[in-house]
């Protein structure tokens, strides 16, 4: 059967040309970077090489790269290495719809003797900054809140976030894994401090990020060990992934236009068309201030989960916010905070696309999801003419 | 990825007795929107109260869905006794088994059967489940919910629990008294159990019964101990409550096995047997 891949926000294909970059780092060079020997050495300039193409992506300086072995590892270092670094502030902030790798991370601080403000959203999933403002206090080590949610694909003003950090005299971080190779960024001309990026999100293999960490910023070493990433991180490169993500960057910057054209019009009509032929449907997210390849749309009185079956059936692959889905039974924190109703969280679906998909896959998509949706509600004990009646009684019971 | 079971997707993919029947002599209705799931259960009866038909609708995942369509097949042409004898593990059984964390929908199946012949019935469903204080708050689930959950399936985790019944699944803050219902029940349990071992030696044991006792006792409890001391010994007769024994090894020329005779091998096979034997040393 053919595959629709489109849960590009969970992962992405590496690219053809990403393979073949990392190839001869398996097979001929596979020295040591660290070694005095031209074998191993020749192998560091390559690192270089890769450490520039990455910066070039985001606008930053070779020296303020640093690789690590993933977007959850790029996020610990950077909140943990700067609370290291100022043992006397004891307050983070960051926000309710973040990744588990800061969301959990916070969670587990604030256990072990931090104080965390989490700042709430509301419906589009956007922040207040005015209560971003208050919350930013004298005692504050560090602001993390992400470039661009994972499930909605709506993009933070970083920009003006950081410019409220820098005012009262904080550190921002960012979780930018869902933004990297999506939209532009140009870190010279910027207000973060941290930004965390991931490889698998961006066509580079699983098992290496980058965290970058502005010049100028002191930030403790994460990994104590060998002298590797100027003492910040210890152990030896995973040479082959970082020209991977070395060369993925270089693409992404190739590209990033047509995920601005062609990936944002396949999004649209998919989301358009979909939203056309299926009876109450929602969008969850804010319209525009979002992803070009994201949507995330609920389909009320349907549950996630068997809408996912269904599409696997077709060899459509899509996420859901669905508690069934997640492994616990806990819904989506992101639909939650974004006050979503319980009926439209369990009934989401995420669509992300990538620039690998095409618009026969998307008509394929709008050909097949709005059936599985109507069959699914014809399962359903809660039809279109209940809806009125059980919404309101739903509301009033969880508040 | 759950790991589905091929007749959980073939129930899933293809559900049976979908639908509403009309004028229905018994509704059975558990779940709501806000929990994730829901099932709604028709049946329609003849006159010896036999299940002709069947219908249902369900809101929920993959597994929901198969556990509604096989309860239906399961029920369906059986009388409404019969068909109330159903568990939630019968109806995972029929499915070739649920992913553990997926055995509330099972669960969901069992209750709707439940409500829809308490309905027929014309009872108010009196489930001592139901009644009782409100533990999980996300779930609306109670401590007699929990408690019964535990005993029924031998849970012995907070996981389990939010499996079955979903409690604790949701903000988390009923974990501690989640696992306070947990320790109670399996202290109850123990105590229960303590009573039931402390009875066993009036249960008259026939002749039989207790060589064999003996036989596995010394076998399994008393020798591995001898043995690493290099001794063993020999189970050589059993009359009446006399037990004869005879060393063996390094056992023969050690000057305390007259005290590990009183102190391990009687009082072992006491334990393990009944407190009225008396073992006794003889040469062979």
């Amino acid at each position: 059967m053919k595959i629709v891949y489109t849960d590009n926000n969970a992962t992405t294909m590496v690219a053809p040309e990403v393979v073949e970059a990392m190839l001869p780092y398996f097979r001929e060079y596979y020295g040591n970077p660290s070694s005095m020997h031209t074998f191993g050495g020749q192998v560091a300039r390559k690192i270089d090489i890769a450490r520039q193409q990455v910066a070039d992506l985001i606008g930053a300086s070779p020296e303020e790269i640093v690789f690590t072995s993933c977007g959850t590892e790029s996020d610990n270092a950077a909140i943990t290495g700067i609370l290291r670094a100022n043992p006397h502030k004891r307050h983070i902030v960051t926000s309710r719809v973040e990744h588990p790798a800061v969301y959990n991370l916070c969670k587990y601080l604030a256990q072990n003797g931090y104080h965390v403000t989490e700042l709430g959203v509301d419906s589009a999933g956007m922040l207040n900054l005015n209560e971003l403002a208050d919350a930013v206090r004298e005692d504050t080590a560090i602001v993390s809140i992400m470039y661009a949610n994972n499930e909605t694909g709506v993009i933070f003003p970083i920009e003006e976030i950081g410019s409220i950090v820098k005012q009262k005299g904080s550190v921002l971080h960012t979780d930018a894994v869902q933004a990297v190779g999506k939209i532009p960024l140009n870190l010279s001309k910027s207000t973060i401090d941290l930004l965390t990026l991931s490889g698998h999100k961006l066509h580079a293999p699983k098992g290496v990020g980058a965290l970058f960490i502005r010049k100028g910023i002191t930030s403790s070493p994460f990994i104590i060990g060998g002298h590797q990433e100027k003492n910040r991180r210890g152990g030896t490169e995973n040479v082959p992934s970082i020209i991977g993500l070395g060369r993925a960057c270089e693409l992404a910057k190739k590209y990033i236009a047509e995920e601005q054209s062609r990936v944002k019009q396949m999004r649209d009509k998919l989301e358009s068309e979909i939203l056309k032929k299926t009876p109450d449907p929602r969008v969850n997210g804010h319209k525009t201030l979002r992803l070009p390849n994201t949507t995330n749309m609920s389909f009320e009185f349907v549950e996630g989960e068997a809408i996912l079956l269904l599409l696997n059936e077709k060899g459509i692959c899509a996420s859901s916010g669905s508690a069934c889905t997640s492994g616990s039974l806990e819904p989506s924190h992101v639909l939650r905070a974004m006050g979503v109703p319980f009926t439209a969280v369990h009934g989401s679906v995420r669509l992300s696309l990538s620039r690998y998909n095409t618009m026969e896959e998307v008509d394929y998509i709008i050909e097949h999801l709005p059936p599985i949706i109507r069959r699914l509600r014809e399962i359903s004990p809660y039809g279109r003419e209940t809806k009125l009646k059980e919404q309101p009684a739903q509301t009033s019971a969880r508040t | 990825m759950w790991d589905y079971s091929e007749k959980v997707k073939e129930h899933f993919l293809h559900p049976r007795n979908v639908g509403e029947i009309e004028n229905p002599d018994a509704v059975g209705e558990v779940g709501s929107l806000a929990c994730g799931d829901a099932l709604k259960l028709m049946l329609k009866l003849d006159k010896s109260n036999r299940i002709i038909d069947v219908k249902f609708k369900t809101f929920g995942c993959g597994s929901a869905i198969a556990s509604a369509s096989a309860l239906t097949e399961m029920i369906k042409g059986k009388l409404l006794d019969e068909a109330a004898q159903i568990t939630d593990n019968d109806i995972a059984n029929y499915l070739d088994g649920l992913p553990e964390q997926k055995m509330h929908c099972s669960v969901m199946g069992r209750e709707a059967l439940e409500a829809a012949i308490a309905n027929y019935r014309g009872q108010k469903i009196i489930k001592p489940v139901d009644e009782g204080t409100i533990v999980c708050k996300c779930f609306g689930v109670t401590d007699n919910k929990i408690a019964h959950e535990v005993r029924e399936h031998k849970l012995t985790t907070i996981e389990q629990v939010t499996n079955y019944c979903k409690a604790g699944g949701g903000c988390r803050s009923c974990h501690p008294q989640i696992q306070a219902i947990i320790d109670e029940v399996w202290q109850k349990e123990k105590e229960k159990a303590m009573i039931g071992r402390a009875k066993k030696p009036i249960k008259k044991l026939t002749n039989i019964q207790k060589m064999k006792l003996i036989q596995e006792t010394v076998e399994k409890n008393i020798r591995p101990t001898l043995q690493s001391d290099g001794g063993d010994i020999e189970l050589i007769d059993v009359d009446g409550d006399r037990v004869m024994v005879s060393f063996r090894g390094s056992c023969v020329e050690c000057p305390g096995s007259k005290i590990t005779l009183k102190s391990t091998i009687e009082a072992k096979l006491r334990e393990f047997v009944t407190d009225t034997l008396i073992v006794e040393e003889v040469n062979s």
